[in-house]
C-alpha cells in the first residue's frame, strides 16, 4: 500500500525529476515503509486497546477505570503503562532454559506480525497480495502458540507448563471449527484471495456474506466463538487462568518480554476481526455503497480514488475495532470455562455446527445460485459454465505485480534484469494474456 | 547520487540475495536440529527450518505450497513440540546424547543422499535462470479443481483444457479415506477404558434372576445395596 503512496507523492511533487534511487534502495524503503505501517497498527492498537480494555471492564464492573493519567478519560494510561515496562528489571528463573525463555516473546509477536502481511485494509492497501490469502492468514495465526508453548516450557515452572499445555489443546482443537468456518466466504466467493473475497461484497450491505443467506448468519457466529477461543481470550483463556495458575504461560515474565506477549495477543484480536470483517462483514465496503452513488469508481481521478482506498481503509479498521470491542465485551460478561467445557464447546457444538452449515450452505448454492435475487431467470447451468471458465478464460491471479517505484532508477544493469523482468515493468505485464485493470495499465505507461 | 555505492550493490540480484538468506537459513538450522541435545531445542529449530523452506516457496511464487508447508509441516510440528515438553518435564529425558557410532552412521547416509539430490538438481536446465514471475502466478483455482476431477488449466502444448485429462479425484478419496481410517484408529486407541466390575460381582448381579410377582426390575440394585 505505502508503496502505491509514495509512487503518488513522488510523481506528484515531481521529485521523480531529481531523486533518483537506485533499485535496491528504492525497494528496501519501500518494504521498510510498509512493515512500518503495518507494526504500527498492531503497537498503535495495541496502546489503544489496552486503554479501551481497562475502562470497558471497568464500566461493566461499575468502576471508573483510570481517570488521571493523561486528563479526565485517562487516556495516557497506556503510556505510562508502557514506560513503566521498559523500566522493570528483565528477570530470567534460575533453571529456565535460557535461549527459549528469552526468544519466545517474539516468536508469538512474530507470528502475529506476519499474518498481517497478507491482510488487505483496502482495495490496494496490502502488504503482499497472496492468492492464498485466507490460508495463508489462518496458518500463520495457528503458529503464534509456538511462542506460548516455548515460554511455558522454557520458564521451569508448572504453572507456565500447565498452561501451554493447555494453550496447545485448545488451538490444535479449534483450529478444526475455524477452518470450516473460513471455507464457507471462500467457497461463495470461489477464490482465496482475501481481496477478491471483499471485492465480492462490494455493494449495498444486504451482500455481505453475513446476509447471503440464513447459514452464513449462523456459522458467523460460531467463527466469533472460534476466534474467541483460538486468540485466547476470556471466557477461554486457560492458558493464564490467574484464579488457578497464577498467571500461566507468562508466569515468570516481566517488563518487555511480557509486554510483547500482550501485544501479540492484542495484534492477533485485531486480526481476527479485521479477517471476519473481510470474510464476512464487506471488508473494506461500507453498509452503503457511498462511492459507487457519488460516482467516484475507478478511472475517475487518482485523488478521488485515494479518498474511496482511505475511506474504505476506515470502515475496515472501524468494524475490526467494533470486533476487538465484542470481545472485550464478552471476556468481562461471560465467567471462564473450565477445560472440559472448553472441550465440550468444540468438539461438540462449534464443529458440528460449521459443518452442517456448510452443507447448508452447499446446498443453499446449488439452489440458488449467484443468489437469492440475482439467481431469478438465470439458468444454473449457465453460471456453472461461467464458473469452470473462470474469469478471462485462464486461472490467473488477479493480483498485478507491483509497478516499480517512481523513484527506481530506469537504466537497466547488468545482472539485475532478472529483477526487473520479474517486477513486472512495462512490456512484460502487458504482454501477458490477462488484460490489466486499465488504470494500472495507465499507471504502469506512467512510469519512466 | 552514490555514484561509489550504488553500481557494485545494484549489480547484485536480490533475489538471489533472497533466495541465499532463506537458503542459508533453513540449511543452518537443519544443521542446527541434528547437533542440538534437547527435544524441545530441536523442535524449535526444526520449526525455523521448515518456516525457512516456506520463505523460499512463497520467493519462488509457488504462495499454495508455502501455505500448505506453513500449515502442515510447521503446524504439524506443534505436535512435536507438545510431545518433546510433556517427555521432558523430567530430568532423566532432558538430554539426549548421540553415539559416535550413530553420528557417523548417519552423516554417511546424509552425505551419499546430498550428493545424489545435489547431481539430479542441477541436471535440471531451467532452474539455473532465475525465472520470475513474468506472467502472474497461476492460483490456487486449478489445484483444487483437479482434486474433484476436473482439470480446467490449459496445458503447455495449446490442447484444450476440456480434452481428457484426468484429475485427482481417485488418490484424493485413498488419501481421505485413508486418514479417516488413522483417526479411527487412533481414537480407537485413545479411548477411556471401560471400567470392568470384578467378576464375582457382575455374576452376582446378573445372575439374580427377575421374579415377575415380586417387583423383578428393583433386584440387582437392591442386591448392589446389600453388597
Amino acid at each position: 500500500m505505502a508503496d502505491l503512496l509514495i509512487n503518488k507523492l513522488i510523481k506528484e511533487i515531481g521529485l521523480s525529476s531529481w531523486l533518483v534511487l537506485p533499485d535496491w534502495l528504492a525497494w528496501t524503503i519501500t518494504a521498510v515503509v510498509t512493515a512500518g505501517l503495518v507494526l504500527n497498527v498492531i503497537a498503535g492498537g495495541a496502546l489503544v486497546f489496552i486503554w479501551a480494555e481497562r475502562k470497558i471492564a471497568a464500566r461493566i464492573q461499575d468502576r471508573l477505570g483510570p481517570t488521571r493519567t493523561g486528563g479526565r478519560f485517562g487516556w495516557l494510561q497506556s503510556l505510562a503503562d508502557g514506560i513503566k515496562l521498559l523500566a522493570k528489571e528483565d528477570l530470567m528463573p534460575e533453571g529456565a532454559d535460557g535461549m527459549l525463555f528469552r526468544l519466545a516473546p517474539y516468536v508469538s509477536f512474530c507470528a502475529s506480525f506476519c499474518a498481517f502481511i497478507a491482510l488487505p485494509f483496502a482495495f490496494d492497501f496490502v502488504g503482499q497480495r497472496l492468492n492464498v490469502g485466507v490460508f495463508f492468514v489462518v496458518a500463520v495465526l495457528g503458529l503464534e502458540v509456538f511462542g506460548v508453548i516455548l515460554a511455558g516450557y522454557a520458564s521451569a515452572s508448572k504453572w507456565s507448563l500447565f498452561g501451554a499445555m493447555r494453550e496447545a489443546a485448545q488451538v490444535v482443537s479449534y483450529e478444526v471449527p475455524l477452518g470450516m468456518c473460513v471455507v464457507v466466504p471462500v467457497m461463495l466467493a470461489g477464490s482465496m484471495d482475501l481481496v477478491t473475497i471483499a471485492e465480492k461484497q462490494a455493494g449495498w450491505f444486504t451482500s455481505w456474506y453475513l446476509f447471503h443467506d440464513p447459514f452464513t448468519f449462523v456459522i458467523f457466529w460460531v467463527y466469533v466463538t472460534c476466534a474467541v477461543a483460538s486468540v485466547n481470550r476470556a471466557p477461554f483463556d486457560l492458558a493464564e487462568a490467574e484464579s488457578e495458575l497464577v498467571a500461566g504461560f507468562h508466569t515468570e515474565y516481566s517488563g518487555l518480554r511480557w509486554s510483547f506477549f500482550f501485544m501479540a495477543e492484542y495484534g492477533s484480536m485485531f486480526l481476527v476481526s479485521a479477517l471476519a470483517a473481510v470474510l464476512f462483514l464487506g471488508g473494506w465496503n461500507g453498509p452503503v455503497p457511498l462511492a459507487a452513488l457519488l460516482g467516484l469508481s475507478e478511472g475517475t481521478g487518482d485523488t478521488a480514488h485515494y479518498l474511496v482506498r482511505l475511506v474504505g481503509c476506515g470502515n475496515l479498521l472501524l468494524k475490526a475495532t467494533l470486533g476487538v470491542l465484542l470481545m472485550m465485551w464478552i471476556r468481562w460478561t461471560l465467567p471462564r470455562l473450565r477445560i472440559d467445557q472448553v472441550m465440550t464447546t468444540c468438539l461438540k457444538y462449534c464443529t458440528p455446527i460449521a459443518a452442517a452449515m456448510f452443507a447448508g450452505v452447499m446446498a443453499w448454492q446449488l439452489a440458488f445460485p449467484g443468489g437469492v435475487v440475482r439467481s431469478f431467470g438465470r439458468p444454473a447451468g449457465e453460471i456453472r459454465e461461467g464458473w469452470l471458465q473462470g474469469p478471462g478464460g485462464a486461472f490467473r491471479s488477479e493480483a498485478v505485480p507491483r509497478p516499480r517505484p517512481a523513484a527506481a532508477r530506469v537504466v537497466p544493469l547488468p545482472g539485475a534484469d532478472g529483477i526487473a523482468a520479474g517486477m513486472g515493468v512495462g512490456g512484460t505485464v502487458g504482454s501477458s494474456t490477462r488484460p490489466l485493470p486499465a488504470e494500472v495499465q495507465a499507471r504502469l505507461e506512467d512510469l519512466p | 547520487m552514490m555514484p561509489l555505492l550504488a553500481p557494485p550493490l545494484a549489480a547484485i540480484n536480490w533475489h538471489s540475495v533472497l533466495f541465499l538468506l532463506f537458503a542459508a537459513a533453513a540449511c543452518s538450522c537443519a544443521v542446527a536440529v541434528v547437533l542440538a541435545d534437547n527435544v524441545v531445542r530441536m523442535a524449535f529449530y526444526l520449526v525455523l527450518s521448515l518456516a525457512a523452506t516456506a520463505g523460499l516457496f512463497f520467493l519462488a511464487g509457488a504462495e499454495f505450497v508455502g501455505a500448505m508447508q506453513l500449515m502442515i509441516y510447521v503446524g504439524g510440528t506443534l505436535v512435536l513440540l507438545v510431545f518433546g515438553v510433556m517427555l521432558t518435564a523430567q530430568a532423566p529425558f532432558v538430554s539426549i546424547k548421540t553415539s559416535a557410532g550413530d553420528r557417523v552412521l548417519a552423516g554417511m547416509v546424509g552425505a551419499a543422499l546430498l550428493a545424489v539430490l545435489l547431481q539430479a538438481a542441477f541436471r535440471v536446465e531451467s532452474w539455473r535462470r532465475p525465472a520470475l514471475a513474468a506472467e502472474p502466478a497461476p492460483t490456487a483455482t486449478p489445484i483444487g479443481m483437479a482434486l474433484l476431477g476436473v482439470r480446467v488449466d490449459a496445458p503447455a502444448d495449446g490442447t484444450p483444457p476440456d480434452a481428457v485429462r484426468s484429475g485427482y479425484l481417485l488418490p484424493f478419496e485413498i488419501v481421505s479415506v485413508h486418514l479417516l481410517v488413522v483417526l479411527v484408529g487412533a481414537a480407537y486407541l485413545a479411548r477411556a477404558k471401560r471400567r470392568r466390575t470384578p467378576r464375582s460381582i457382575d455374576v452376582a448381579a446378573s445372575t439374580v434372576v427377575p421374579d415377575a410377582a415380586a417387583g423383578a426390575w428393583e433386584r440387582p440394585g437392591a442386591a448392589g445395596v446389600r453388597r
